[in-house]
């Protein structure tokens, strides 16, 4: 199908010549490497010596080393690292719970004014969370709440589950009718249809609003910094710690930087393709 | 949408011809069809409306945590002050302008990068992981990298290459101090570049490429092509990643926060909050300047919405 095949291409005034094909690739390799470039040079970073990494000329063939990762894991990261795994994978799981069984009321059994009910879900997204953290604080506080894991999981379960019905919706909008009517034939009922029908049709799409939601949670700062203190403290609020630090401590920064970002990036490479459709609310196959 | 809209009563319409759409939903009443619903939304309700109803209470308040003595109520006294003070004026005008500028910016480059990787050459694969990246760093570190390793003007990449290629003579711009608004738009426009691409991407791939090739045979240049068919058929993307984008970048405060640490005139709303609330501790005033936040997202969101709206709109109920 493709116009730059000759073999399948329909005429000859629309063959385009080699030569700008070959040079939007070139255009496309070099944009794509300068948007990766910061990373990798991240990443060059945090394996060199910390006098080799403030250098001005960049010493790219310096001698590497593991001790800006060394130093970073010295610095006791393993609380933060471990809240931040056990907030964003409970969240997750939580709000799956709930948006699952919310989007197939939306989408394979509308109930009235659904269209008003899913705005009002994309609707709380808009608000600025700063909006509501002076209550979520004041309540938090007054509740002895402050500083505890289970705050930022509710919290990162109302952030997401917006996103998650609208996702899931989407995907269960492609369930067809007659499968959902077969099961009630067979006198199946609701938590059955849903278990052994639903879901199995619909499995790819709760991966891929799982991981963004694991996604978002696990890169959320605002919340976490300001509900949670020593206890409760996640991987970006760790993060933040090398906010005021200065110069010789550049490859610990790096390493850090790409430790606390790793689950992400392996995350999202592995599912390039859901990220999309999760993204755009499933509103993009 | 009509047996949506008016489901029928089961004992009624039990004599309904079988097979029919509407046997399964005639099978279970309203509330069946509501319950599976509600944990959802009430858990939406409680979490995000009510304390959001609080912070309007509080807005209307003089309250400021180091006198708790004091607490009153103030009427219209913190709006006022919030209105006329010069830091949220210039955090408002800050918002505006950040949000704009990287929606904006990443919409246009993601556009001409999505239409680059919409052709099939060698390494396509490749080059679309490497333009994704920058999206899954997590936002501090990302702001961190940008900040230390690429900003600093003494051991900076940036300075670091004018070095390689200028020498010893080289100019060594301190790029955060002396642009700071711009040097977080920057980041955060690469950080938001890949999103767009990859919405936009996907809108490329989903038009239908026969219709495109006729055009082709029938001598439309590639301009033509992109303007009258690929640009209309993509419209509903670039809204939808135009409302998305703008929904987080916003919000944003990691940049802010970890890159400028809200100086140099680079305060936005969400940081001057964060500021008011979690420095100063005026409870009013900051839940005022929330409420005003709210108001201006509320606008410009229905403005939005109904745009992006005919997105979803070809799915209507079953």
């Amino acid at each position: 199908m493709s116009t730059a095949n000759p073999a399948t291409s329909a005429g000859p005034t629309f063959r385009k010549p080699p030569r700008s094909g070959l040079l939007l690739t070139g255009v496309a390799w070099i944009v794509g490497i300068l948007f990766v470039l910061p990373v990798l040079w991240m990443a060059l970073t945090s394996f060199h010596s910390e006098p080799d990494a403030a250098t001005n000329p960049p010493s790219i063939a310096a001698p590497l080393t593991f001790d800006g990762y060394k130093a970073f894991f010295d610095s006791g990261p393993w609380p933060s690292i471990l809240n931040s795994v056990t907030a964003s994978l409970l969240s997750t799981v939580l709000v799956i719970l709930l948006a699952f069984p919310a989007a197939y009321a939306l989408s394979i059994k509308p109930v009235r004014k659904w269209t008003d009910v899913l705005f009002f879900f994309l609707s709380t997204k808009m608000l600025p969370v700063v909006a509501g953290l002076l209550p979520i604080y004041l309540f938090a506080q007054s509740v002895h709440f402050l500083d505890n894991i289970w705050l930022l999981i509710i919290l990162y379960t109302s952030m997401n589950l917006p996103i998650a019905v609208w996702m899931l919706r989407s995907f269960l909008a492609e369930v067809p009718v007659e499968i959902l009517e077969a099961a009630s034939v067979d006198g199946a009922g609701l938590a059955r249809t849903l278990r052994s029908v639903v879901a199995p049709v619909v499995t790819p799409g709760i991966a891929s609003a799982a991981l963004i939601c694991f996604i978002f949670s696990w890169n959320e700062l605002l919340f976490a910094r300001v509900l949670t203190g020593t206890v409760a403290q996640t991987a970006p609020v760790f993060l933040t710690g090398f906010v005021t630090s200065q110069g010789l401590f550049l490859a610990k920064v790096c390493a850090a930087s790409l430790v606390v970002s790793l689950p992400v990036l392996i995350a999202g490479f592995a599912a390039q393709d859901k990220l999309v459709q999760g993204l755009s609310l499933g509103a993009v196959k | 949408m009509t047996t949506v809209d008016t489901p029928a009563r089961p004992r009624k319409q039990a004599a309904a011809p079988p097979g029919s759409q509407g046997t399964l939903l005639r099978k279970t009443g309203d509330w069946a069809r509501r319950a599976p619903l509600l944990p959802a939304l009430v858990f939406m309700i409680v979490v995000t409306q009510l304390p959001f109803l609080v912070t309007i209470v509080t807005s209307f308040m003089d309250w400021n945590a180091y006198y708790p003595d004091e607490r009153a109520f103030a009427g219209i006294d913190n709006f006022r002050r919030v209105l006329t003070d010069a830091n949220t004026r210039q955090a408002i005008l800050v918002t505006i302008l950040l949000t704009a500028a990287v929606v904006l910016i990443s919409l246009v480059l993601g556009l001409v990068i999505a239409l680059l990787l919409d052709r099939k050459f060698r390494g396509r694969g490749i080059v679309r992981t490497m333009m994704i990246t920058p999206f899954l760093v997590v936002p501090v570190a990302a702001a961190l990298l940008w900040k230390h390793a690429l900003y600093n003007p003494e051991y900076g990449l940036f300075n670091g290459v004018l070095t390689w290629i200028f020498g010893d003579n080289a100019p060594q711009p301190d790029w955060i101090s002396n642009q700071p608004l711009w040097s977080v738009i920057f980041a955060l426009v690469w950080q938001w570049t890949p999103f767009m691409m990859l919405i936009l991407l996907a809108g490329l791939q989903s038009r239908p490429l026969d219709v495109v090739e006729a055009a082709g045979i029938d001598g439309a240049s590639s301009w033509d092509i992109f303007r009258y068919m690929t640009l209309p058929h993509l419209r509903q993307y670039l809204e939808l990643s135009a409302l998305l984008g703008s929904i987080y970048v916003v919000q944003n405060f990691d940049h802010v926060f970890t890159i400028t640490s809200g100086g140099l005139g680079t305060a936005n709303l969400p940081y001057s909050i964060y500021q008011t609330f979690y420095t100063a501790h005026d409870y009013g005033r900051a839940s005022a300047a929330g409420v005003i936040v709210v108001i201006g997202t509320i606008i410009i969101a229905t403005l939005a919405l109904r745009s992006v709206s005919t997105l979803f709109r070809e799915e209507t109920g079953r």
